[in-house]
């Protein structure tokens, strides 16, 4: 299934991009899974989204946790805490 | 009630007036967040953003008498004393008029996707930030 990703603030420059679509392979089915999926890729990924790092996700522009679900067509997002206000 | 993500700076003074109209309403308590001491450049996630202070205002109007209310926050390059967040909220009494306001800020600080850039880096989060938003619960 194909999903929208989006990356913000530091996590966008450290990945070097703002957004893809992405086909998942099957069994990629939670935000967890793909976030696995993308530290996969290694280097800048495997680094910016290792565990232990503080990393909030949304799906469908709504905070998400980690065993969420994610269907075709989603907008996933992964980004820092946030720092507004 | 009034969400507006915006470049372009506020007037509070016409924001706040604005909630007095209603003859019922007897208090309007408000916060302005202001850019202290270093520029910045404030990120944000379009679409999220708005649906995230959206829902925190909703959840204000069901803890409290919330009449009316108004969240505008500004993003992009922002100077020392430029304002970045008015939090208004118009209610019959003060009680729940200064209730209301603090948790739409303690919630916007941790649930909006907004991100903060100083010429030194990225913002941090702060763990007190997250301690003032878990006292509502």
């Amino acid at each position: 299934m194909k999903v929208k990703v989006l990356y913000f603030a530091s996590l966008r420059e450290q990945l070097g991009t703002d957004h893809e679509e992405i086909e998942l392979p099957a069994g990629v089915a939670t935000v967890a899974a793909l976030k696995s999926h993308l530290r996969g890729r290694g280097g800048a990924w495997q680094r910016a989204l290792a565990d232990g790092k503080l990393v909030r996700m949304a799906v469908n522009q709504d905070m998400a946790q980690p065993a969420d679900a994610i269907q075709a067509g989603d907008e996933v997002a992964f980004f820092p805490p946030v720092t507004g206000g | 009630m009034k969400v507006s993500v915006q470049t372009q700076d506020f007037d509070a003074g016409a924001e706040l007036r604005a909630l007095q109209r209603d003859p019922k309403v007897g208090a309007v308590a408000s916060f302005i967040g202001v850019v202290r001491e270093v520029a910045m450049t404030l990120e944000h996630y379009p679409g999220m953003t708005e649906k995230a202070l959206r829902r925190i205002v909703d959840d204000a109007a069901a803890r409290w008498q919330v009449m009316d209310c108004t969240v505008v926050h500004r993003t992009g390059a922002l100077e020392p004393t430029d304002q970045i967040v008015l939090v208004a909220v118009a209610s019959a009494h003060r009680g729940d008029a200064f209730a209301a306001c603090e948790f739409i800020m303690d919630y916007l600080k941790t649930q909006a996707p907004f991100w903060k850039k100083e010429a030194a880096g990225w913002v941090e989060a702060r763990a007190s930030d997250d301690q003032a938003a878990e006292r509502w619960k």
